[in-house]
C-alpha cells in the first residue's frame, strides 16, 4: 500500500469526545456480554479437568455419566478432528488432553446436561485413571537435559543445543560489533531479571453459545477478539468448511491479548453436534486461571554497556521464556522489542522459548515486550545511578529516532521517542519533591502496533444517514472512533453515523483485534470506503447537475462544482444525493478490503513515584505520569483510557501480579483473592499526556495506542522502588516479602 | 441440599442436631458460599440464623456490649457506642473484604470459619470477648480464642453454634487497635496481623495488655510475653521492642503463597508495636 | 432437590420464582428472571460485578442465595434509570469515558449509587475504598472515579 502523506491536519470531528454508541447500553445493564445469550432448548456444558501438572490418561470411563438423567452428551479428545500439524491442532490440544495431560487444569471430558447441577454431577461420574508423569513448571528446570520433556516434538532447527526437548526455538536480533562495543565503554552491567507469568484478568470470563445440527452447520455466539479467527480454527478442529459455521462476537468484557484465541468454542460445537441443542459453555474464574492463556515467564540476561558521559556502547540479551506446553512466538516479539528505543551500534538479543507444563500462553498487551523492556530499562537505569547521570538524559541522549536503524532490523520513520521523552522532562512530575523512603522511576515502553486484513463496508442511508459494518469486536470506544472517522471524511455530524461489528457472514474477512490494530487499520479502511463512498455521491451529482463527474468536488459535506468551469450550482448535501439516490443509479455504499500495512510504531515513557516502607516492604504508588505518541488521537478519552488501563495492569505487574505454582505443579492462585489485580484503593490517579506525531502510514496519522502503555511501568515502578530502598530488584512482581528481604540483605 | 430459616434459636439447634449429613449455620455466606462453590463443601442442610429474633441487635449489657450473631460487618460499623468502646475490635471487623462483603460478612462467622488469617479474630482474642452458645443442652460461655481449635475446625459440638458475641465494659483510660499486612489495600486476606488491647493509668503507664497475633499459626495466638513486655512500661522505646521480639519469638509460621516466614516474623513484631502505639493514643483520648 | 418458593421484589415490582436451596441470587436473576445486567466475573465475591443492593445494603449476589431473599427488596442495574431518564451517575460514566468493555460498569454503577445514598460528598480516597470491591481491569479505575465524583457533585446541587 503506497504511504499516504496527504495527512489531514484540520479536523472538525477527529480529537473531540463524543458519548460513545453502545454507552447508553453498558450503563443501563442492556448490553448483551458472552454468558447473557440463551437458546430455547439450551444445554450447560462443564468439563472435567486434569488435577495433576503432568499424567498419562490410561483411561476415560464416562459410562456411569452418560448414564445419569440428563446428560445429552459427553465428548474427549477422541471427537475432534484428527489433524497433525499447526495452530489449531495446538489450540485443539491445549483445550482438551490427548493421551497425557499436560498441566493442572488441562481439559480431559466435557458433558452437555439439561442443567449445571446435571452437568457438575456428571463431571463426578467421569472416571478417570492417570499414571502421575515428573513435571516441570519453572524455566531453568525445563531447561535441564535430564528434565522430563513436557510435548515433543516441536524442537526447531534454531533451537540452542544442549539442552532438553523442551526448548524449541530462538530467534536472534540485531546489528554490528559487540566486542568492540563493550570495549569503548566506561561501565559495563550484566545482570539476570526475571518475571512471573501474569494473567490479562479480564473481568468477563470465556463464554459461548453454540448450536450445531448434524449437518455440520453451525452459529456461535461468543466473547472473543476476533470471530474469524474463532470460526477458522473452530472449522479447522471440527474438520469443517468456513462457510459451515457463523460466528457473532458478543460486546466482550475485557480481553487484552487472551480473547484472541479458543479455549471453549469448539468444545461447545461439538457437543452441540453431538447432542443435537444449543449449548451453553461458560468457565468460571478458576478455569479462566488455568486453562485460558496467561502470558509468558521469563529469564533474562542482559549485558549493556555505557560511557561516563551516557552513551550506550553496546547492548546484549539472552531471553527466555516459558509459555506453557506448546510452542510460541513470544520469544520472536520479545527479543525484537527489548532495545527497540535505543539507537545502538552493537546490539543483539536473541529469544527462547521453553515449554513447562503450564497452560498455553496466549497473547497480553505487547506480547514479549513488557518483560523484555523491563530487563534493559532496569539495568540502563542501574547504569544511569552508578554513573550519577541523569536518566532521562541519558535515555535521551540515546534514544532512537528518524533513521535509527532499529535494534531489529528495519530502519524507522517518523516516530515520537524523543518528543515523549522531552515531555516528560519539562512536566512538573519530573521536578517535583520527594520525601523520605521514595524515589521516582522512569521507563521508555515501545509496541511495533499492527495492520493486518481488514474489510469495511459503509453504506449512505436513504435519509442521509450512515451505516459502517465493520468485523471487529470492540474493546475500548472503538466504533466510537471509526463513526468520528466516517463522519469526518464525509462531513457529516458523528451521530449520524452508526457502527456496528457483525458476524463472519455480514462482512468479508478481518483480522483479530489485537496489535493495537483496530483504530488503525479499520479506520484507514472507513476512510477508503467513505472516500469510495464519496466517488459516486460526485457522480450523482455530476448526473443530477448534468455535468462531468470529474466536475464535482466534496467539501464538508457537501457535493459543490469544482470551480466556475464547472457551472453555477446549488451544493448537494449527503442527505439531498442519497434521497435522491434511488432515482440516481441506486443505493449509495462505499467499502474497502485491505491488507494494511503502514502501522506506525509507538513509544511511550511513564514517570511513577513511590513510597516504600522500610520495616514491610510494602510499595505505595504515589504519582504517575504516561506520556504517549498516539499519532492522532481520535477520541482522546479512550486513548487516555487506553494509557491509564495499561498502566495500571503494569502496576500491578511490577508489584503483586504472578502465577505461583507448588511443588506438585498445580496452580495455587487460581482466583482474584490471591492473583491480585490493583483495585481502585491501590492506585492515584494517572496523568496522561497525549503526544500526536503523525504517523505517515495513516491518513489521519493514527497509531496503536492500546498495547505501549503495559510496558513502561514494570520497568518504572522497579527502577523507583531500587532507588527508594538502595538496592537493585531484578525480579518481578515486587511483592513485599521480596522487598523487605532485599532490604534486609543489603542492611547485611 | 436443604436450607432452612428457623425462627427461634431452639429449631435452630434442634435442626443443626437432627441433620444426619452435613449442617452448617449460614450467617453472611461469604465464607460457606465460596467454600460451596470452589472447595468442595456440599451440605446438606444450610440452617440460615439471620430470622432468628436477636441475631442482628447490638445490645448494652453490663458496661459492654453483646452483638448478634448476625450483625453485619457494615451494622457494626455504624454502631457509633461500640465503636468508641472496642474500636480495635471494630475495624478489624471492617477490614473483612469489600463493601459487599461488609454487606454481610458476621463477626461470628468470621471465628467460626476457623481460618487463622480471619481479621477479627486477634482483635476478639485480645478483647477478651466471650462467645454465648447455644446448643441441644442450652446456652453456655466460652472465650473466643477457645472457639478455633485448627485451621477449619472449632470446639463447638454438634448442634452447637454461637448466638452472640459479648465485648465486656473497660475502664476510660483503656483502648484497642488491629492491624494486618496485605500486599494490596484491599481485598485481601492477612499475611499476618495484630491485635493490642491495653489499659494506663493516669501516668500513662500500661496497667493491663493483651496481644494477639493472627496469621502465623494455626489458630490466632494469645501472646502472654508480648503483653508483660507493656505492661508496666509507658510504651517507650525498649517496651516496644521487647514487645516485637516477643511477638516474633512466638510466630510459628509457615511458607505459603500470600508470604514466608521470615516476612510474617518480621512485620509481626512492625504490626504489634505500630497497633500497641494506636491503642495507647486511643486510650489517651479516651482518659 | 425440592424447589423453594420465593416472594421478593426486584427494581419495585414483585418478583416470585422457584429455585433450588443451592442456587444463588445471582443465577436466578441471570439465568431465571432475565435480569443479566450483573455479571458473575468470579462467582467468589472479588470482582463486585454481580453487585445488587437487598434490603438496601450493597451485596455480592454471588454470595447470597436466593432462598435467603424472601420478603427482601432488591435493586439491580436494570432498576437505576427511570424510564429514558438515566440516573446521574449513569450520564456521568457516559460522559467522562468511565467504561471500556462496561462488564465492570453494572456493578460499579450500582455500589456508586449506594455509596452516594449512605454518603452524598466522599472524598476520593473514600470512593476509592468503597470500590476496592469492584474490579476494572479496562480503566486504571481513573476516569471511573471522576465520574463518580462528578455526580455526587451533580447531585448534591440538585
Ligand atoms: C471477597 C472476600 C474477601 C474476604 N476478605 C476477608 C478479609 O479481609 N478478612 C477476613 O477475615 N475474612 C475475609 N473473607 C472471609 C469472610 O468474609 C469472613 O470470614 C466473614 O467474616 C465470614 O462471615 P459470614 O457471616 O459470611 O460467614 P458464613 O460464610 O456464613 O460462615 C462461615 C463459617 O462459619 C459457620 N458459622 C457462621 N456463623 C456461625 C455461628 N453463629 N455459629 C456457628 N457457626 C457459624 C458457618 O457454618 C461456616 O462454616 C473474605 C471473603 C470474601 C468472599
Ligand atoms: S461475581 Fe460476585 S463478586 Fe464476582
Ligand atoms: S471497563 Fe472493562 S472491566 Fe471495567
Amino acid at each position: 500500500m503506497a504511504l499516504d502523506h496527504d495527512t489531514k491536519r484540520d479536523f472538525k470531528i477527529i480529537g473531540t469526545r463524543p458519548l460513545r454508541p453502545d454507552g447508553i447500553d453498558k450503563v443501563t445493564g442492556r448490553a448483551q456480554y458472552g454468558a447473557d445469550q440463551s437458546a430455547a432448548g439450551m444445554l450447560v456444558a462443564k468439563m472435567l479437568r486434569s488435577p495433576h501438572a503432568h499424567a498419562k490418561i490410561l483411561s476415560i470411563d464416562t459410562k456411569a455419566a452418560e448414564a445419569l438423567s440428563g446428560v445429552k452428551a459427553i465428548i474427549t479428545a477422541a471427537d475432534f478432528g484428527d489433524m497433525r500439524k499447526g495452530e489449531a491442532m495446538n489450540v485443539r490440544d491445549h483445550i482438551m488432553a490427548r493421551d497425557r495431560a499436560l498441566y493442572d487444569g488441562h481439559g480431559v471430558a466435557a458433558v452437555a446436561a439439561i442443567n449445571e447441577a446435571t452437568a457438575k454431577a456428571a463431571l463426578a461420574l467421569i472416571k478417570v485413571e492417570y499414571e502421575i508423569l515428573p513435571h516441570v513448571t519453572e524455566i531453568a528446570d525445563a531447561m535441564r537435559p535430564d528434565a522430563p520433556v513436557v510435548n515433543a516434538g516441536f524442537v526447531q532447527e534454531n533451537a540452542p543445543k544442549g539442552y532438553s526437548e523442551n526448548v524449541v526455538s530462538a530467534h536472534e536480533f540485531g546489528h554490528g560489533d559487540l566486542a568492540a562495543g563493550f570495549a569503548k565503554a566506561d561501565k559495563i552491567i550484566s545482570r539476570t531479571l526475571k518475571t512471573a507469568a501474569t494473567h490479562q484478568g479480564y473481568i468477563e470470563p470465556h463464554a459461548c453459545l453454540a448450536s450445531m445440527g448434524p449437518d455440520g452447520r453451525g452459529e456461535l455466539w461468543c466473547c472473543t477478539q476476533g470471530q474469524f479467527y474463532i470460526r477458522t480454527l473452530c472449522a479447522e478442529i471440527l474438520g469443517i468448511e468456513e462457510s459451515q459455521l457463523r460466528v457473532t462476537a458478543s460486546e466482550i468484557g475485557g480481553g487484552f491479548g487472551g480473547k484472541t484465541t479458543a479455549f471453549i468454542e469448539p468444545v461447545a460445537l461439538v457437543l452441540s453436534r453431538k447432542a443435537g441443542h444449543p449449548v451453553k459453555m461458560v468457565m468460571d474464574r478458576e478455569e479462566v486461571f488455568k486453562a485460558s492463556g496467561p502470558t509468558v515467564s521469563s529469564e533474562i540476561d542482559v549485558k549493556i554497556g555505557m560511557t561516563k558521559d551516557g552513551r550506550i556502547t553496546a547492548g546484549q540479551a539472552e531471553l527466555r521464556y516459558q509459555g506453557g506446553a506448546f510452542p510460541n512466538m513470544t520469544n520472536w516479539l520479545g527479543a525484537q522489542c527489548a532495545f527497540a528505543a535505543y539507537d545502538l551500534e552493537a546490539v543483539n538479543a536473541i529469544g527462547i522459548n521453553i515449554l513447562t507444563n503450564r497452560p498455553k500462553q496466549a497473547a497480553y498487551r505487547a506480547p514479549g515486550a513488557p518483560m523484555a523492556i523491563y530487563a534493559i530499562e532496569a539495568v540502563v537505569d542501574e547504569l544511569c545511578e552508578e554513573l550519577d547521570l541523569d536518566p532521562l538524559d541519558v535515555r535521551l541522549k540515546n534514544a532512537a529516532r528518524k533513521g535509527t536503524k532499529s535494534s531489529y532490523g528495519p530502519t524507522f520513520d517518523e516516530i515520537g521517542l524523543v518528543a515523549t521523552l522531552e515531555a516528560a522532562k519539562i512536566h512538573p512530575h519530573y521536578a517535583a519533591p520527594l520525601g523520605p523512603n521514595q524515589a521516582r522511576g522512569l521507563s521508555c515502553g515501545f509496541w511495533f502496533n499492527f495492520g493486518g486484513n481488514t474489510s469495511v463496508s459503509l453504506g449512505i442511508n436513504f435519509d442521509g444517514t450512515v451505516g459502517i459494518t465493520e468485523g471487529n469486536p470492540d474493546i475500548g470506544g472503538s466504533r466510537a472512533s471509526i463513526s468520528m472517522m466516517a463522519a469526518e471524511e464525509l462531513g457529516i455530524p458523528y451521530d449520524k453515523v452508526r457502527t456496528i461489528v457483525a458476524d463472519t457472514n455480514s462482512i468479508g474477512h478481518n483480522d483479530v483485534t489485537d496489535g493495537s490494530r483496530v483504530t488503525f487499520a479499520v479506520g484507514l479502511a472507513t476512510i477508503k470506503a467513505a472516500r469510495a463512498a464519496i466517488k459516486e455521491m460526485c457522480k450523482r451529482a455530476a448526473k443530477m447537475w448534468g455535468i462531468d463527474e470529474d466536475a464535482v468536488i466534496w467539501e464538508d459535506g457537501y457535493a459543490k462544482p469544482a470551480g466556475q468551469n464547472a457551472g453555477e450550482f446549488e451544493p448537494l448535501s449527503l442527505a439531498k444525493i442519497a434521497r435522491k439516490s434511488a432515482n440516481t443509479g441506486g443505493p449509495i455504499a462505499g467499502h474497502h478490503e485491505v491488507n494494511a500495512d503502514g502501522a506506525g510504531v509507538s513509544f511511550g515513557v511513564h514517570l511513577v513515584d513511590v513510597e516504600v516502607d522500610p520495616e514491610t516492604g510494602f510499595t505505595k504508588v504515589l504519582r504517575y505520569t504516561v506520556f504517549q505518541d498516539a499519532g492522532k488521537a481520535i477520541h482522546p478519552d479512550y486513548v487516555e483510557g487506553q494509557m491509564q488501563g495499561g498502566a495500571v495492569q503494569g502496576i500491578g505487574w511490577a508489584l503483586n501480579e504472578e502465577y505461583i505454582y507448588g511443588a506438585d505443579g498445580k496452580l495455587q492462585n487460581a482466583g482474584f483473592l490471591d492473583y491480585r489485580i490493583p483495585v481502585a484503593s491501590d492506585l492515584p490517579k494517572i496523568d496522561t499526556v497525549i503526544l500526536e506525531i503523525p504517523n505517515p502510514g495513516h491518513p489521519y496519522g493514527v497509531r496503536g495506542v492500546g498495547e505501549t502503555s503495559i510496558v513502561p511501568p514494570l520497568a518504572a515502578i522497579s527502577n523507583a522502588v531500587s532507588r527508594a530502598i538502595g538496592v537493585r530488584m531484578d525480579q518481578l512482581p515486587m511483592s513485599p516479602p521480596r522487598v523487605l528481604k532485599a532490604i534486609k540483605g543489603a542492611k547485611g | 441440599m436443604q436450607y432452612a430459616a428457623p425462627e427461634t434459636t431452639a429449631e435452630a439447634t434442634r435442626l443443626l442436631a437432627d441433620s444426619p449429613g452435613t449442617a452448617r449455620v449460614l450467617a453472611g455466606g461469604t465464607d460457606l458460599l465460596v467454600q460451596m462453590k470452589f472447595g468442595g463443601l456440599a451440605p446438606d442442610l444450610l440452617v440460615d440464623i439471620k430470622n432468628i429474633k436477636g441475631m442482628r441487635d447490638v445490645t448494652p449489657e453490663d458496661g459492654g456490649f453483646r452483638v448478634g450473631a448476625a450483625v453485619s460487618g457494615a451494622e457494626m460499623g455504624e454502631h457509633k457506642a461500640m465503636r468508641a468502646l472496642w474500636p480495635g475490635v471494630v475495624e478489624a471487623v471492617e477490614l473483612i473484604g469489600s463493601t459487599q462483603v461488609q454487606g454481610r460478612a458476621t463477626m461470628a462467622g468470621n471465628l467460626c470459619n476457623a481460618s487463622p488469617a480471619a481479621d477479627s479474630v486477634p482483635a476478639m482474642v485480645a478483647a477478651n470477648a466471650i462467645a454465648r452458645i447455644a446448643g441441644p443442652d442450652g446456652e453456655r460461655d466460652c472465650p473466643v480464642q477457645d472457639i478455633p481449635t485448627a485451621p477449619g475446625k472449632t470446639s463447638l459440638q454438634k448442634g452447637e453454634f454461637i448466638t452472640s458475641i459479648f465485648f465486656p465494659a473497660r475502664p476510660d483510660n483503656a483502648s484497642d487497635a488491629y492491624l494486618r499486612f496485605i500486599p494490596r489495600t484491599e481485598m485481601d486476606i492477612a499475611v499476618c496481623s495484630a491485635g493490642v488491647s491495653l489499659t494506663l493509668d493516669t501516668n500513662g503507664t500500661c496497667t493491663d495488655a493483651r496481644v494477639s497475633l493472627g496469621a502465623v499459626a494455626a489458630t490466632v495466638l494469645l501472646v502472654q510475653d508480648a503483653a508483660n513486655a507493656l505492661i508496666g512500661s509507658k510504651l517507650d522505646d525498649s517496651a516496644l521492642e521487647a514487645l516485637g521480639a516477643a511477638c516474633s519469638a512466638a510466630c510459628n509460621p509457615i511458607d505459603d503463597k500470600r508470604g514466608t516466614i521470615e516476612f510474617r516474623r518480621d512485620v509481626t513484631a512492625v504490626l504489634a508495636k505500630r497497633a500497641a502505639k494506636i491503642a495507647q493514643s486511643r486510650a489517651g483520648e479516651r482518659s | 432437590m425440592k424447589k423453594l418458593h420465593i416472594n421478593t421484589s426486584i427494581n419495585g415490582n414483585s418478583a416470585e420464582f422457584l429455585c433450588d436451596p443451592d442456587a444463588t441470587l445471582l443465577s436466578v436473576l441471570r439465568d431465571q428472571l432475565n435480569l443479566t445486567g450483573a455479571k458473575e466475573g468470579c462467582g467468589s465475591g472479588d470482582c463486585g460485578a454481580c453487585s445488587v443492593t437487598v434490603n438496601g445494603r450493597l451485596v455480592a449476589s454471588c454470595l447470597v442465595l436466593a432462598a435467603e431473599v424472601e420478603g427482601a427488596e432488591i435493586t439491580t442495574i436494570e432498576g437505576m434509570a427511570e424510564g429514558e431518564v438515566l440516573h446521574p451517575l449513569q450520564k456521568k460514566f457516559l460522559e467522562h469515558a468511565a467504561l471500556q468493555c462496561g462488564v465492570c460498569t453494572p456493578g460499579i454503577l450500582v455500589a456508586a449509587k449506594a455509596l452516594l445514598e449512605k454518603n452524598p460528598d466522599p472524598s476520593e480516597t473514600e470512593v476509592r475504598f468503597w470500590l476496592a470491591g469492584n474490579l476494572c481491569r479496562c480503566t486504571g479505575y481513573d476516569k471511573i472515579i471522576n465520574a463518580v465524583m462528578d455526580a455526587a457533585a451533580e447531585m448534591r446541587g440538585a
